[in-house]
């Protein structure tokens, strides 16, 4: 095996094109694991750790959250209530301190906590290489099933971007306990009072995160009933009905973590807490 | 390859293959046992060290990439006051059964404390969920906490 430790972004980039079987190295909190256990013997690591641009943090207008941004940074500087949530329910403090956002795209599990986020805030994942141009792609086109991106071989994910989307949203996760789980299913849901749009996104209920929009276009029809501008109370039928819609688009499996059955049903209890918080918050 | 790291205050080198990790280094290459490892794969940690001042389980680190990076273990708890409070509060708690857990603890106690020197009972629980004991049930864990953070 061996190491590199690239100290720019365009040594990186120079790197992974003239050796595309490289594995990039972030916090280590997934990759170490699989190395620990000899489930994967990279010939070449190409530590990130080292790579200032990827640290890089900016949100103004736009949100743009470096590859090699940790949750626990996350945490302190995103205003993102749905991605502040996700990033407080990864692991442990010790976790968040090493796990990164371009490592949770990286490995693209089902299960990844800041997934449905990126996907309900319409999030562009920014990746590079060093001969092409850069690509943007939103989730959906990012994750083409269990483990498995879109990234090609010579390319790092570099960042993601979003548009703050204002203080109604959620992110919901169930789980065996509190702390240091995998997801059995999370939901997020993003209403942008001044766009006028709402986003929900659900993961380890299929094989990708999944979209709900006919759960989404329900949930539009009650805030603009409502008002865009004014908090609401949904009434019992319509958490009932939008609960129903999410879980009808989920499309959950029996396995070690959980049941197809309970995973529906949970995904309907988080979508209507997760409708109430985002209705009750302006 | 050669790796070198300032563990503790002191410069110290060690010849490891490329695929190590920080805790493996630490153990079998440095003799300092003090870090455990029982999981290596961040679920329980026993691990737990100071990374260039961030809490990190060592069985996560590539010691290949954290080349030049300071470490600070349970080793150098002693060396300042933080450290020293909450090793004697663990004692006098009886927060220690087996000691497995013990060494982890003491590190996540004290980067809990540096940061946050009288946290509430809920804020405790959060930063101590990566650290597993099988023995005390906590309690007097949670006891250690608030006795040390009491003497800051
Ligand atoms: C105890 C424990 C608890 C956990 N809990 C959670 C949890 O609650 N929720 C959750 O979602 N995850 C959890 N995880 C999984 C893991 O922490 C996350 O997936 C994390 O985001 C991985 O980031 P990393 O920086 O550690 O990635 P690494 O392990 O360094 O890399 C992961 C993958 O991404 C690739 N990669 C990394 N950076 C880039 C880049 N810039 N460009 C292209 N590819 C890249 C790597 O090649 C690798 O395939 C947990 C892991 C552990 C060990
Ligand atoms: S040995 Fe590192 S967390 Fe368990
Ligand atoms: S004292 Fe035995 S594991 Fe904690």
């Amino acid at each position: 095996m061996e190491v590199s430790s690239p100290r720019t972004l365009a040594e990186a980039l120079d790197e992974m094109g003239a050796q595309p079987a490289t594995v990039p190295l972030a916090g280590g909190t997934d990759l170490m694991v699989a190395i620990n256990f000899g489930r994967e013997r990279p010939e070449r690591v190409m530590a990130l750790r080292r790579v200032e641009e990827l640290h890089e943090l900016t949100v103004n207008r736009r949100v743009r959250c470096g590859a090699g941004v940790t949750y626990t940074r996350l945490l302190e500087a995103v205003r993102d209530p749905a991605m502040v949530q996700a990033a407080r329910t990864v692991g442990s403090p010790q976790i968040r301190n090493a796990g990164t956002l371009g490592g949770n795209l990286g490995t693209c599990s089902p299960a990844g906590d800041t997934l449905p986020v990126l996907a309900a805030l319409d999030a562009e994942v920014v990746v590079r290489s060093a001969a092409g141009a850069e690509r943007r792609l939103n989730l959906g086109e990012w994750m083409r099933g269990p483990k498995k991106s879109a990234r090609r071989p010579e390319e790092l994910v570099v960042a993601a971007e979003w548009d703050p989307a204002g203080s109604s949203q959620a992110f919901l996760k169930a789980g065996t306990r509190n702390a240091m789980v995998i997801a059995v299913a999370n939901l997020a849901l993003v209403v942008d009072r001044v766009r006028r749009r709402v986003g929900l996104a659900m993961g380890s209920v299929g094989p990708t995160i999944l979209r709900a929009q006919a759960a989404e276009d329900f949930a539009r029809g009650l805030f603009e009933e409502a008002g865009w501008e004014r908090p609401h109370r949904p009434s019992p039928a319509a958490a009932e009905r939008f609960g129903a819609l999410c879980a009808e688009a989920a499309a959950p499996i029996d396995d070690v973590r959980g049941t197809a059955a309970y995973r529906r049903h949970v995904v309907a209890v988080m979508a209507r807490r997760a409708l109430a918080r985002t209705a009750a918050a302006v | 390859m050669r790796v070198s790291f300032e563990v503790n205050g002191r410069q110290l080198a060690a010849d490891v293959w490329e695929g190590e990790s920080l805790l493996y280094v630490l153990r079998e290459r440095l003799g300092l046992w003090g870090s455990k490892n029982a999981c290596e794969q961040g679920e329980c940690g026993s691990c737990s060290v100071l990374l260039d001042g961030q809490l990190v389980c060592a069985c996560l680190v590539l010691a290949a990439a954290a080349d030049g990076s300071r470490v600070r273990t349970v080793e150098g708890m002693e060396a300042d006051r933080v450290g020293r409070a909450v090793q004697e509060a663990m004692v006098e708690a009886g927060g220690v059964q087996c000691g497995f857990c013990t060494p982890g603890f003491v590190v996540s106690i004290a980067d809990l404390l540096s940061k946050d020197p009288h946290p509430g009972v809920l804020a405790v629980r959060e930063a101590l969920a990566g650290n597993i004991c099988r023995c005390t049930g906590y309690v007097r864990i949670f006891e250690a906490v608030q006795k040390a953070a009491s003497r800051l």
